[in-house]
């Protein structure tokens, strides 16, 4: 049946909920250590386990790093704050509610620019609201008990919420990607999903194209990796069309996804739901950010890999291609930058960064911020080449290399101590073509006879016979000369 | 009764060498022992308490520098946490529990050397106006056993009361210290809110707790609050407020107001009535202006008090669920929902799952606005209203509960009745106002009662002196 389903009939209509952990060094209400893992129970005190009589207290630096991701997505953020108290009992959390924002988040609105096939998509944010994370509830340790870790409740998050502004997978797949870079480039929060540092919620609905309403949404759940939310995301639009065409009605309901085969199932229904009581947390004063403390947030922003994308593309030439690698991530982008400011050849650099900067990152299995070469050293290098003293196929296979292991000598000792300093003595040329032609008189004659591209066999050949020292330049223009 | 009238009574007496701490906490010690049956404390700290008084006489034989409150012995309710000491709130469900820390105010009152010499019984999470609903028994009147001493702080107005500690501390979250001092003719005050840090008090409604002190006369009070209040890195809803001198007694003539509508309350004891008039001549006649204002929403405060504070005590209590601490329920390989029934039905008494069911319904979906909004609304017409008086008077008197001490169980079937019996005290922890209760006048049945005096936020310092010259033109004593 399925084979004959227009799936194309369908306007899928996607929400996302991203939760991001802070990288603060304390809590968000006390001064315990927020870091990831620990042995079970180490990172808690009375507070953090809701003993009786103790209190919140804020971490303004989480206030600050929910403020950094706003204001990069141009959110408009809130001056008058204040927290709400979201109330469910579950053993992982300590107080029986959880200290969140609830009529009030600290940011508004919003936008992520995210690529997509045909260029670019604004999606629109509803808000970003700060509140706590739980405890980690383990049901495998134990056969009679479930078991519980209070290390990461109380650790600050941030929940990114979307407007309902994705239209399929690969949309999903690239803002999730774009999201992550910019936590990370804002040194916010690490991204990494598969420690559940980010975790992201996916409601998912479909209706007619030309339809106005939003359809009945689905929540999909535990979806630790970008490819799975894709994945999630992709069975779940399949299940939907597949039960509306086959004359079936899609309830409000919360799903479970399986990485392990791919499927979801129903969690619980709309009916089982919480009413989770929401009323203004009583235990922590409002608190109040000036305008002059916002205006300091802004100025303190770094450059914003969107921005550094448009101006490498149209200020510097680069493909958009090498443009995004470079702004991957923000160790690549600001040592491009350092380069830049040494000299300024702005391809050259790019293609040092994605060519051999990057084989070496992969092969030693890291990445650029374990990258210790100094950038002055590396613009030697790149101005050694652009000087024509070594070719760039010299400079990447040999002196490369030798620079990674002696990082304190300049390139061009190691060129000259490695005797690969470019011979641009035509008179020490000369000989070589002259052996190289006479070794090849028919090609000499097929070459005079119109079939110039042979020109490259005898460059090849003169680069040979010396070593790869030749310079390529002058050795051109001696052959067309004696080809004459 | 205590030997000393006040506590630099004894501090003099102390210095002076013709006391010391060791005799006085024996002294007092004793006394606990006499009246158990008052069920006023929940655990003698006797050993310590003794061994603190040996090495605070031997450091002040030596000369060696001692705190502003040296040697006093005080006595703690049991919702205040201190460190290596069993906290319970007098409920089943923190049963055994002890605290790893203490509370910022109890740090405080360390620091200034006070030999703390028990914890108090109270109303189960401070919830009761009589001290029948604690899961350890009644605490009697030391004046007629046959009548309650008030709640919730009934064990710390008792002590105070029947000499049984110098001073003590409660907690008043709609008058818990104010209506069992007026119970038990003795002063009990309440800050403003904000005031003294919350850290350490286990909670009950959020917005309104605050920590209150009784003692038997204004200095006494005085000396406690000056040690207690101020900022506290772990609350950040205790003021940054300066901590003025509440020490000196001012003598001025004040411009007082009392509230129409509270003394022509239909449910005020007339005799009472009638003495509040007669004290408010008395008062103009010693100097001071005695005005009458109109209050329209008395009738208000009771309902608005009860959603809020329930509402909030849903939330404060959800922590109390048998899975890090306090009472779990025996049973066994129970449903997680079904594990938390048995060990919330187990552990809480009644008046506490009135309290929650109530609170849990006025946050529903769907009711939300109706009550809790709506209530939040009527607490801003109070603090509106209120300030609005406090601006143009220095204070407003009225009385602290509409009649004298119940008799034991006169109240306990009918809550509505309870809690309406609220209306005078609410008003101050609505509006997060300081407010005093000091004794007046002796009932023709016996029993004390007191005045309340309310002034605007953080004029503790003027409070204490109205309550001071009060205090002088009435001639009242303790009990």
């Amino acid at each position: 049946m399925s084979a004959t389903i227009d799936f194309d009939k369908y306007e899928v209509v996607i929400g996302l909920e991203v939760h991001a952990q802070l990288q603060t060094e304390s809590k968000l209400f006390c001064a315990d250590s927020a870091s990831f893992g620990g042995a079970p129970n180490t990172h808690i005190s009375p507070i953090t386990l809701g003993h009786p009589g103790t209190l919140p207290f804020l971490n303004r630096k989480a206030v600050e790093y929910a403020i950094r991701l706003g204001l990069a997505c141009q959110c408009r953020i809130e001056k008058e704050n204040y927290f709400a108290r979201k109330n469910y009992f579950y053993p992982d959390l300590p107080k029986g509610y959880q200290i969140s924002q609830h009529t009030a988040p600290i940011c508004n609105g919003g936008i992520v620019t995210i690529p997509v096939q045909d260029g670019e998509r604004q999606i629109k944010l509803n808000r970003i609201h700060l509140e706590e994370d739980a405890g980690k509830s383990m049901h495998d340790q134990d056969p009679s008990f479930t078991m519980v870790d209070y290390n990461r409740a109380g650790v600050p998050l941030v929940e990114i919420v979307t407007e309902p502004d994705l239209h399929n997978s690969e949309e999903v797949y690239s803002f999730l990607t774009t999201l992550r870079r910019l936590v990370r480039w804002l040194n916010v929060c690490d991204g990494n999903m598969e420690e559940g540092s980010m975790r992201c919620d996916a409601n998912i609905s479909i209706r007619l194209k030309g339809e106005t309403r939003l359809g009945t949404k689905v929540e999909v759940k535990n979806l630790n990796s970008i490819r799975n939310v894709k994945r999630a995301v992709e069975g779940e639009i399949k299940r939907q069309i597949t039960l509306v065409e086959s004359g079936g009605t899609i309830v409000q309901e919360t799903r479970s996804f399986d990485a392990g085969n791919g499927t979801s199932f129903s969690l619980r229904s709309k009916e089982e739901a919480n009413d989770y009581r929401y009323f203004p947390e009583p235990d922590l004063a409002p608190f109040h950010l000036t305008d002059e403390y916002l205006e300091t947030l802004k100025q303190s922003l770094p450059a914003l890999p969107d921005e550094l994308i448009h101006q490498y593309v149209n200020q510097y030439g680069l493909s958009d291609y090498d443009a995004r690698v470079i702004c991957d991530d923000k160790a690549t982008a600001d040592y491009f930058e350092q380069v830049v400011k040494h000299i300024p050849k702005q391809k050259a650099i790019a293609n040092w960064l994605l060519g051999p900067i990057k084989s070496t990152l992969n092969e030693q299995g890291t990445d650029m911020t374990g990258f210790t070469l100094p950038p002055v050293t590396l613009a030697a290098l790149i101005q050694l080449v652009e000087d024509g003293k070594v070719n760039f196929s010299i400079a990447s296979s040999r002196i490369f290399p030798e620079l990674l292991q002696h990082p304190e000598e300049s390139p061009l000792n190691i060129a000259t101590r490695l005797n690969l300093l470019q011979d641009n003595n035509a008179g020490n040329i000369a000989p070589i073509i002259d052996e190289v032609l006479a070794k090849y008189p028919d090609k000499v004659a097929e070459f005079r006879k119109g079939k110039k591209g042979l020109m490259s066999l005898f460059v090849g050949e003169v680069m040979k016979l010396s070593k790869g020292k030749a310079d390529p330049k002058l050795t051109n223009q001696l052959l067309a000369e004696k080809l004459k | 009764m205590s030997e000393f009238s006040s506590i630099s009574a004894f501090q003099e007496a102390l210095y002076a060498g013709r006391t010391t701490c060791t005799e006085t906490v024996q002294l007092y010690l004793d006394r606990i022992g006499q009246t158990k049956h008052l069920n006023a404390f929940l655990e003698v700290f006797e050993e310590e308490a003794l061994e603190k008084a040996r090495a605070l006489d031997s450091r002040i034989k030596n000369g060696e520098p001692v705190g502003a409150l040296a040697g006093v012995v005080i006595g703690i309710k049991d919702v205040i946490c201190y460190k290596g000491h069993k906290v319970s709130a007098a409920s089943r469900i923190l049963e055994g529990f002890t605290s790893l820390y203490s509370a910022t105010a109890v740090e405080r009152l360390l620091a200034e050397d006070v030999i703390i010499i028990g914890n108090l019984n109270c109303d189960e999470f401070a919830m009761g106006s009589t001290n029948e609903n604690s899961a350890y028994g009644p605490v009697l009147n030391a004046l007629d056993n046959t009548r309650v001493p008030g709640g919730s702080s009934g064990g710390s107005a008792v002590a105070v009361q029947a000499g049984l500690c110098m001073v003590s501390l409660g907690s008043d979250t709609g008058g818990s210290v104010r209506q069992p001092a007026d119970f038990c003719g003795i002063v009990g005050l309440k800050p403003t809110y904000g005031r003294i840090s919350r850290h350490g008090l286990i909670a009950y409604a959020s917005s309104f707790d605050q920590i209150g002190v009784f003692g038997r006369n204004i200095a006494d009070v005085a000396k406690v609050l000056q040690s207690i209040a101020g900022p506290d890195e772990y609350d950040s809803t205790a003021s940054k407020e300066e901590v003025p001198d509440y020490q000196t007694i001012h003598n001025k003539s004040w411009k007082i107001a009392y509230l129409k509508d509270a003394l022509y309350h239909e449910g005020l004891d007339p005799e009472m009535k009638e003495g509040y008039s007669i004290f408010f001549e008395e008062l103009e006649t010693a100097g001071n202006t005695v005005t009458a204002v109109d209050f329209a929403y008395l009738d208000y405060v009771v309902p608005a008090y009860y959603v809020l504070t329930t509402a909030e005590a849903s939330s404060n209590l959800s922590r109390f669920d048998g899975v890090k601490y306090g009472h779990r329920t025996s049973l066994k390989n129970l449903e997680l929902t079904d594990f938390y029934k048995k060990s919330r039905s187990e552990g809480f008494g009644k008046e506490v799952k009135r309290r929650i069911l109530l609170g849990t319904f006025v946050l529903s979906a769907g009711y939300y606005d109706a009550y809790y909004t709506k209530a939040q609304q009527v607490r801003k017409l109070v603090v509106d209203k209120l300030s609005e008086i406090l601006s143009e008077y220095d204070a407003i008197l009225m009385p602290t509960v509409p009649s004298t001490a119940f008799k034991i169980g006169e109240k306990s079937n009918d809550p509505i009745a309870m809690y309406l019996a609220d209306i005078y005290t609410v008003l101050a922890n609505l509006a997060g106002v300081p407010a005093i209760s000091v004794p007046l006048r002796r009932h023709s049945n016996g029993m004390p009662y007191g005045v309340q005096i309310i002034t605007k936020q953080f004029s503790e310092a003027s409070l204490l002196n109205i309550a001071d010259h009060v205090m002088n033109i009435s001639q009242a004593t303790p009990v």
